[in-house]
């Protein structure tokens, strides 16, 4: 392409007028050849449902989300952030596969605003689903510029080459070769196609598809991987800042006297912003001791055990999540009727790296290093926090240590960023596990209640379900059943003034474990009065072929045999649709009478994603959602009075440990007919469930609230003998 | 008050002018540099920060620096020898027994504690030696096996 020719191509995308950090992207990303994505290619990323809604959208001056360097290494440019999901792994295989190229020479650069697309963040399960089909699509776009290159190059035309190992050839003389490399002969090279290529059917994968390695495993093994707080930078402090001992709890007076006294000491007051830096943490930690304040704190009104009544007292009306035929008729064709009531509480993300940001801030422009899963949304943030353009913020997103959704707010980087601009220096802000705790975003406490209809031959006639605070995702019965409704009052993301006396967001697939918990429950309630087997209750109800299919094959690896519950052998079942994921699981527990202690034994989980781009990463997926989940069925609850977090460390909030492991085998199930699905989530979905109902199934104690404490069980048997 | 405290960190000599009360994960992160020590909870209850003394795995978040006088300090970046990866880093990257990988050097240094003093744990001896070590991703499964696979090649003579 001529200097004329690409000059009139920048005119045609309107390249001159652009204004978001084209420059800037220009000069950090270096040389090589950046393929500049056509808008078709970038169709797929705007399918993505909350993008209409996010007021930024991706720049349609540069979609550069591929880049061949001049050693030609590749590089993926994406707006995601490596939270532990493995997306420098699977992101990569994609790009290694459209490139024929080995995927030890392809680099995820990950969550860097200045050089990475727009990305409203890394949650929903959304990465492969939605980055990956034109994240594919600009590969087999770089492929075919390098193909165009290279015909220039060596006076062939791109049907006489192939690409193999990093290289282009002649297919008539494979000796005539020309390396990615040496095709950008140390130049710069923006192209843009005036076609769109073909992308690999997925039958053809040799590199995606396959089970492959962590990329990131060696730097993490040595202690390389670099997180948020890892970042050191010249003259850099670190930061503690005064915190109250309640939310919504008022500054009544501060007295600094003894730490302004303190001669390493830099105290900062900035409205409701009071901190005390030093050059190590230890030090700052040690100057927050000595301030003494004093705080205006809310009588306290809501704790663990009012906040469900509270909840559905303070829910708005609501709206229909769906409906079908008429709750009236299901009532009528009901010869029995179920009602039942299941809570879930406030659970917290605890991801074992407390939120961490480095911060510096010169003049008009700032550089924030953070562990986020929104790195744009850190931009945004901080450029609104200190009053500076977007474009002269740059968030870098270092390896993040877990989010599952708390990551997603970010009061810690604009701590950082304030902080730095009074202080004239770098300032890192590391929160210790008790502002992690009083910081999270919780999973929302939630009741669902439910009315649901047996007709005479054990069919589902009616469903009448109504969610408070819990969210609707999932909520849609995936059963085939003729009347119901489904009513949402309050959502997880809509936080109603005076409902929760904290802050509370996505978790871990947010909604999904509160609505799968109560669905899948209740179809055991009605499964049991119906004298029935779970799973052939639950196969007499559906006619989803996906999810037949699922529940057969989970069924097949556990070796289900058909009993009524409860049975005494303490096996559970329960099944999910997570955003076009299904997942079925099934558990063996031993329920001790005793003392009221569940130990889940055996977990088996079948997942059909549709195409599966790294196997043994959804399966580590899988394996995790499956540990993790163990948690928020068997002891997971913040503990809280009015606005006050009691639990401070992991002392009373207890997470899985490795005693409580239980043996896990994971099925992918065989579907490369469907586009890939996300993995992140959909398998914690369904551990309330199945384990509740394997408690059940073991000692007939049926358990409607989470977690399942040993002193809830403990009460229920003890209930029910009387 | 400033004491000057040699010891031996990562086989090689060092000494620190601190305060002794100080604990040792902030001399490492801070002073010295070594951030292969995360900080995870403070009260040791996470063993996120764990690093190996005189051969015995310890909360470097609870440990003050007058402890570790004369002593030998192993972290995670002085474990693999000569630029060769230690038999338990690498059954690691096997197994993919990591996520977001903020536990996983605790989890290494607290496994060759344990398989310092017991060379050939059973899974239940594993299990007790970890149980305090958290990973909120849910990499369990795979961290036992790769503390097994590492132990089987560690007593097949590698160290």
């Amino acid at each position: 392409m001529s200097e004329r020719k690409q000059s009139d191509f920048r005119e045609e995308l309107g390249l001159s007028s652009m204004t978001l950090g084209r420059r800037e992207f220009l000069k950090l990303s270096g040389g090589g050849i950046i393929v500049m994505v056509t808008a078709s290619a970038a169709e797929g990323w705007f399918q993505e449902p909350p993008r209409q809604a996010a007021g930024r959208e991706l720049p349609t001056d540069f979609n550069a989300f591929v880049r061949i360097d001049e050693d030609g290494r590749v590089s993926c440019l994406t707006g995601k952030a490596e939270l532990g999901q493995g997306i420098n792994t699977s992101l990569a295989q994609i790009v290694a596969e459209e490139l024929d190229l080995p995927l030890g020479s392809v680099d995820v650069v990950a969550g860097d605003t200045a050089l990475c697309p727009y990305d409203m963040g890394t949650f929903g399960s959304r990465s492969i689903k939605y980055f990956g089909p034109p994240l594919r699509q600009a590969a087999a776009e770089a492929r075919a510029v390098l193909l165009e290159l290279a015909a220039e190059r060596l006076g062939k035309t791109p049907a006489e080459l192939g690409v193999k190992d990093g290289a282009v050839y002649e297919v008539a003389r494979p000796d005539n070769t020309v390396t990615f490399g040496s095709l950008t002969q140390g130049k710069r090279v923006e192209r843009a196609l005036a076609f769109k290529p073909p992308v690999k059917p997925y039958s053809d994968y040799k590199i995606a598809g396959r089970p492959a390695g962590r990329k990131d495993a060696a730097l993490k093994v040595t202690g390389r991987a670099q997180y948020a707080g890892d970042i050191r930078l010249p003259g850099m402090l670190w930061a503690r800042i005064l915190r109250p001992p309640s939310h919504g709890a008022s500054l009544k007076s501060v007295d600094l006297a003894e730490v302004e006294k303190m001669k390493e000491v830099t105290v900062i007051q900035d409205r409701d912003l009071i901190a005390v830096l030093h050059e190590s943490f230890d030090g700052a930690q040690e100057a927050l001791s000595k301030v003494k304040a004093e705080f205006d704190v809310p009588q306290a009104i809501l704790n663990g055990e009012n906040i469900y009544d509270h909840l559905v007292q303070v829910a708005p009306p609501g709206d229909v999540v769906e409906e079908k035929g008429s709750l009236e008729e299901g009532r009528k064709l009901s010869a029995s009727l179920f009602e039942g009531t299941y809570r879930t509480p406030y659970v917290a993300h605890s991801p074992l790296e407390p939120h961490a940001a480095t911060a510096r801030v010169e003049g008009d422009t700032a550089t924030v290093w953070a562990s986020t899963q929104r790195p744009f949304g850190v931009q945004e943030e901080v450029a609104r926090a200190l009053g500076i353009p977007l474009q002269k913020v740059r968030v870098i997103t270092p390896f993040v240590g877990g989010g599952f959704g708390g990551k997603n707010r970010n009061l810690q980087a604009v701590e950082a960023a304030r902080l730095s601009k009074l202080a004239g220096r770098p300032v890192q802000v590391a929160w210790s596990r008790e502002e992690e705790f009083f910081y999270d975003s919780f999973q929302p406490a939630a009741v669902v209640k439910i009315v649901s209809g047996l007709d005479g031959s054990n069919r589902i006639a009616l469903w009448d379900y109504s969610v408070f605070f819990g969210g609707e995702r999932t909520s849609q019965p995936f059963y085939d059943i003729p009347h119901y409704k489904i009513l949402s009052r309050g959502g997880w993301t809509r936080t109603a003034e005076g409902a929760h006396p904290f802050a509370v967001g996505a978790w871990r697939a947010p909604g999904s474990n509160t609505n799968t918990f109560a669905r899948e429950s209740h179809m055991d309630v009605m499964a049991a009065k119906a004298g029935l087997d779970p799973v052939e209750f639950r196969l007499l109800n559906l006619k989803d072929e996906r999810m037949i299919r699922a529940l057969r094959t989970v069924a097949e690896k556990f070796g289900w045999k058909p009993s009524p519950a409860p049975s005494g052998r303490g096996q559970g079942v329960s099944l999910v649709n997570y955003l076009g994921t299904y997942v079925a699981a099934m558990a063996q527990v031993q329920v001790d009478k005793k003392n009221g202690r569940v130990r889940v034994e055996r977990l088996v989980c079948a997942q059909d994603m549709g195409q599966v781009i790294n196997p043994d990463g959804a399966r580590a997926q899988i394996e995790g959602c499956l540990t993790m989940g163990l948690g928020y069925v068997l002891s997971e609850e913040v503990h809280f009075q009015g606005g006050k977090i009691l639990d401070l460390n992991f002392d009373t909030y207890e997470i899985a440990r490795f005693s409580w492991l239980p043996e896990i085998e994971t099925v992918l199930i065989d579907n490369p007919g469907l586009a890939a699905q996300g993995g992140g989530e959909p398998p914690i979905v369904n551990m309330g469930a199945v384990v509740a109902n394997a408690v059940f199934d073991a000692c007939g104690a049926r358990l409607t609230r989470l977690p399942l404490t040993p002193e809830r069980l403990k009460a229920e048997l003890s209930a029910a003998k009387a | 008050m400033k004491e000057i405290i040699d010891f031996k960190l990562n086989g090689k000599p060092t000494r620190v002018s601190t305060d002794p009360g100080r604990m040792l994960l902030w001399v490492l992160r801070t002073d010295l540099g070594l951030t292969g020590a995360k900080f995870g909870c403070g009260e040791g209850l996470c063993g996120s920060c764990t690093v190996l003394v005189d051969g015995r795995a310890e909360r470097s978040c609870q440990l003050p620096m007058k402890e570790v006088r004369n002593k030998a300090v192993l972290t995670i970046e002085g474990l693999a020898a000569d630029g060769r990866l230690h038999p338990l880093q690498e059954a690691f990257v096997e197994h993919n027994a990591m996520q977001c990988g903020f536990c996983t050097s605790g989890l290494i240094l607290t496994a060759y504690g344990l398989l310092l003093k017991n060379p050939k744990p059973n899974r239940a001896e594993i299990v007790e030696a970890l149980d305090d070590n958290f990973c909120r991703c849910g990499s369990h499964r795979r961290v036992l096996r790769a503390v097994e696979t590492a132990a089987g090649r560690m007593t097949g003579g590698r160290k």
